[in-house]
């Protein structure tokens, strides 16, 4: 037993090595959201296209969705842009757009320009909605079961992996 | 003449008098429009001051410039003028966005660790000082390094019969 002493500092060197390793994998940006398993917010908000349309959370009830928050102004939505177009048009999932502290005009014109993946888009012009569902870094993506109740979130740009590895199956399972 | 200077004297200090407090008056009059309401703001920044801008993680919601932390600063603002309390508040910043934003963290089985951590590694440490200590007092003096400074110790390497215990 005495003589493993000296193993001592090389297995404390190991286990620290291990948190540490484990650190680095982490990323500090991505708080986990305390909305998930809990009822989305309420809101009742009118279309981007359409000022005198409205939707609400009652509306959407009753059917899997995702929301994705997008604005003109932000870079990464840019940047997630194709891939979101690309998911649309596999019809698997309706998706509507939470346009967050934008300018209608602005916003109508991106999509334009860009491709519309969106059912619709909700307009949120002061952010209030945003902070009601714990935005902090556009884009961010939910997943909305049948009750209302969100099951999943992901912060920053979607990349087809995040699709594939995670949203997919968890449509699968919800609208199963 | 001296009676002149008196009267003097004293005309000049209910003049200066006069004026501080016109002054005084008239600064009075000007603060409301700098500030609505500097208590209110005074708890604002107080209560901002314990939240974590989630935008730039390792500022407060009153230190930070980005546009979130001046709309969560809008938010305390609105909730603390229409009478919320300040749990009100920290409850509704919790709920949107986690135990993460506040900068004291409360007591909870997750958090043992965070709250504890650091005096189970002092207590740890100071029981691993003692134990080694003491097992270094029960040794004999041969099982250390001769000490070359002190001349009890010298005694040893001349080979004298004088031992320094």
């Amino acid at each position: 037993m005495k003589s493993l002493k000296f193993l001592i500092p090389l297995v404390l060197f190991g286990v620290l090595a291990l948190f540490l390793g484990a650190g680095l994998k982490l990323d500090p940006r991505e708080v986990p959201s305390p909305l998930i398993g809990k009822p989305a917010p309420p809101f009742k908000l009118a279309r981007l296209d359409d000022p005198a349309a409205t939707i609400s959370r009652e509306d959407l009830l009753g059917k899997v969705w995702i929301l994705n928050v997008w604005a003109s102004w932000c870079v990464a939505c840019r940047e997630e842009h194709p891939t979101l177009v690309e998911f649309a048009r596999r019809k698997q999932v309706p998706i509507y757009g939470l346009n967050y502290k934008d300018v209608r005009a602005d916003g109508l014109a991106w999509l334009g320009r860009l491709g519309n993946p969106y059912d619709a888009s909700l307009f949120d012009a002061d952010g209030r909605l945003g902070i009601d569902f714990g935005v902090y870094g556009v884009p961010e993506t939910f997943v909305i079961d049948r009750q209302g109740v969100v099951r999943f979130k992901h912060i920053g740009p979607l990349t087809p992996e995040v699709l594939r590895d995670r949203i997919e199956p968890l449509l699968v399972s919800l609208q199963a | 003449m001296r009676i002149a200077n008196v009267f003097a004297c004293r005309a000049a200090l209910l003049l200066c008098a006069a004026f501080l407090f016109g002054l005084g008056g008239a600064r009075a009059g000007e603060a409301p429009q700098l500030a609505a309401d500097p208590a209110l703001e005074a708890r604002v920044m107080e209560l901002t001051s314990e939240l974590r801008c989630l935008v730039c993680q390792n500022q407060t919601i009153a230190d930070s410039h980005a546009d979130l932390a001046i709309d969560l600063r809008n938010q305390v603002r609105e909730m603390l003028r229409r009478g919320d309390s300040r749990e009100q508040v920290l409850e509704y910043m919790t709920a949107r966005y986690g135990d993460f934003v506040l900068y004291r963290p409360p007591l909870k089985q997750s958090t043992m660790l965070l709250w504890f951590g650091p005096a189970l590694l002092l207590v740890g440490g100071l029981a691993v000082l003692v134990v080694v200590l003491r097992r270094r007092l029960r040794m004999p003096a041969e099982s250390f390094e001769p000490d070359e400074d002190l001349p009890a110790v010298a005694s040893i390497h001349d080979g004298s019969t004088a031992r320094n215990p």
